[in-house]
């Protein structure tokens, strides 16, 4: 990971508002990086920004201001048509006049490429996506997921030197997105090209990504890899829009070197590691806890507690049996906390019964404390 | 839907509800072309009502005497059709472009604002401008661009102009409603894979709202082959087309047999671009 690819530099851009006077910032200033053979996806719920960002890196909006660098080049005033990148679009939109393999074919003869050269790469293309049986047949005769990969193979035959896809899952059934995950992560491995993936679904982006980059109102919050976006959210949206976090309002009671004593309530004080950016004394803070690195135990018969643990003592509300897991929902003082225990045997599955009085504990550096 | 309809609709006799419309077609499309038919292989007796015996003479001076004006009608009809194709698409997109809904409003009314006056007036108005004395040529010699008044009216080229003024909408209306269901998202995909506007218009745009040319083209060359009007007021002598001449062969003591032969002619130059036209849709409708 040495060569930048794409570079976004400080970039804007506006629309003319609904209302007639002024305009809307949808991309608010944004800027970073994209490595060569990275798979880089850019999250964020609806109107966040990305697929405008993604659309300039295409070509169809030219930024406000700012600066977009492609292998070096800067884009500015480049057409779409010039630009080295291709783009598989939401729902595909395939030529419907054309047959599938014309619909390959079209970027190649764009491009000049001779005929016969043009046909036997379009071909190869389509056997890349694993389709090598549809050539003849036009677009609407194919299922989704195989329109799907004909749009894959439309843009990948003329490889790119980047590949864009604006949500390109977006339109498949549950189980066919995450057979497309694994494929679309394996081709991308395997050619090597650099691919911006634009998507709300956070599993999507976790499960494909090299790195991420989690959007909301037009910044970019968060860029990371999804280890890294996943354990150490930077704020409370970044920890709420990836996983489930649960939120614990507290107060900063003192601190000790790197590390504070948090009140939850009253009663309960628990320690952990403070943020590198400055937090003054009595502070209002949030502590971020996801509910699959929580332990519950039955209050009297729990094991001592390790060390390097924490530990509050709360009552169980509402049991939910899911099959795989366990979810409880246990109240600590005026807090309610989601808590996911795995079924690792079927006997750990009706351990803990509503209404009981239970420990919670976590392993220390699995709390975040986020200032608000 | 009233108990006896339904059953009418469920049981095989929704055929009965096609009766209205079929005796409508059999006695008033049908047997008057097979009247007229019949008519055209007889003989001109006096005051040019047909007689027997049977002969084809009415079509081999179809073809012989009356083929110049045939050929120039189509000629007409054909200039028509492609001077109107070349300005209703670029207007059909300008419609199509405008942001707002209003802008579209406003442009497709005035598209349609013709239609709003009788043609015949329409048609005489632009006798008036036309002409000698006419506003165009007062206007040409005011600002010095021409010494004397130019020929307008009666000329080829003012036959041409009336029909395309009239036909335009013909032709930017079915443009306009394919153009309205195409999504110009292709014109990005088409952008990304590296084509140009040139390429992007003739590989994706053209192709996709083709069904709108075709409905413009077929809507333009039919009216325009059998016009009558305009020829006749703009173009005087120089216009002549097959409509004047079917006129004078059955007004007065003209011969209908042989006008019958014209109008069957002419009906069988409409019918084909018209089955073209159902063949090509139907063949799109199976793909569908």
């Amino acid at each position: 990971m040495s060569d930048v690819k794409v570079r976004l530099v400080n970039v804007v851009k506006e629309f003319p508002s609904q209302e007639k006077s002024g305009q809307t910032r949808a991309v608010d200033g944004i800027s970073f990086d994209i490595y060569d053979g990275e798979f880089f996806a850019m999250l964020g719920p609806s109107g966040c920004g990305k697929t405008t960002t993604l659309r300039m890196i295409a070509g169809f909006e030219q930024p406000t201001s700012g600066e977009i660098i492609l292998d070096g080049v800067p884009m500015q005033g480049v057409p779409a048509f010039q630009r080295p990148v291709n783009t598989v679009f939401q729902d595909y939109v395939l030529f419907p006049h054309m047959t599938v393999l014309q619909n390959v074919m079209f970027g190649l003869q764009m491009a000049k490429v001779p005929q016969a050269e043009a046909r036997r790469r379009a071909q190869d293309a389509l056997d890349l996506v694993r389709l090598p049986k549809v050539a003849e047949r036009k677009p609407r005769e194919l299922s989704g997921g195989q329109q799907q990969r004909v749009a894959l193979a439309r843009a990948l035959v003329n490889r790119p030197s980047v590949l864009l896809l604006d949500e390109p899952l977006g339109a498949l059934d549950l189980k066919l997105r995450r057979e497309m995950q694994v494929e679309l992560k394996a081709m991308q491995t395997e050619l090597g090209i650099t691919f911006v993936y634009v998507t709300h679904d956070q599993e999507e982006a976790l499960t494909m990504a090299d790195r991420i980059a989690v959007m909301a109102g037009g910044h970019v919050l968060q860029i990371g890899t999804p280890s890294a976006i996943y354990e150490t959210p930077n704020s409370r949206f970044v920890a709420d829009f990836i996983g489930e976090t649960n939120f614990l309002e507290a107060q900063l009671v003192r601190r000790q070197g790197a590390e504070g004593i948090v009140a939850l309530d009253d009663d309960t004080q628990v320690r952990v590691a403070l943020p590198e950016r400055g937090i003054s004394d009595d502070q209002l803070v949030t502590l971020a806890i996801r509910p699959e690195r929580l332990v519950i135990q039955p209050y009297n018969s729990a094991p001592p507690l390790p060390d390097g643990w924490e530990e509050v003592v709360g009552h169980v509300g509402q049991v939910q049996y899911i099959g795989t897991d366990m979810r409880y929902y246990v109240r600590i003082g005026g807090h309610h906390v989601r808590v996911r225990a795995q079924n690792a045997t079927a006997a750990t599955a009706h351990l803990i019964r509503e209404r009981e009085v239970v420990r919670l504990r976590w392993q220390r550096d699995n709390a975040r404390l986020l200032i608000q | 839907m009233a108990l006896w309809l339904r059953g009418l609709v469920r049981g095989r006799g929704y055929a009965l509800l096609s009766v209205p419309a079929v005796v409508w077609l059999v006695l008033f499309f049908i047997a008057p072309v097979i009247i007229v038919l019949g008519i055209s292989f007889m003989s001109r007796g006096t005051g040019g009502l047909p007689v027997l015996p049977l002969t084809l003479d009415n079509y081999s001076r179809t073809f012989n005497v009356f083929g110049g004006v045939i050929g120039q009608s189509v000629r007409f009809a054909l200039i028509t059709t492609i001077v109107c194709l070349l300005l209703g698409y670029p207007m059909a997109y300008f419609i199509k472009t405008r942001r707002t809904r209003w802008a579209k409003g406003v442009a497709l009314f005035l598209v349609v604002l013709p239609f709003w006056t009788n043609l015949l007036i329409r048609t005489y108005a632009w006798r008036f401008l036309l002409a000698r004395e006419g506003l165009i040529n007062s206007l040409l010699l005011e600002l010095r661009l021409i010494d004397a008044p130019i020929q307008i009216l009666n000329t080829e080229f003012a036959v041409i102009l009336g029909l395309v003024y009239g036909m335009l909408p013909f032709m930017v209306l079915p443009i306009y409603a394919s153009m309205e269901r195409f999504d110009f998202r292709y014109i990005e995909a088409a952008q990304d894979l590296g084509a140009g506007a040139w390429a992007a218009f003739w590989r994706v745009l053209l192709p996709m709202t083709l069904p709108g040319v075709i409905a413009g083209c077929v809507l333009v060359f039919v009216p325009s082959i059998g016009s009558y009007v305009t020829p006749d007021l703009l173009g005087g002598n120089r216009g002549l087309m097959i409509a004047t001449l079917l006129a004078s062969q059955l007004t007065g003591s003209g011969n209908m047999p042989q006008g019958a032969a014209i109008s069957m002619v002419l009906l069988a130059m409409i019918v084909v671009p018209l089955a073209v036209y159902v063949w090509t849709g139907r063949k799109e409708g199976q793909r569908g």
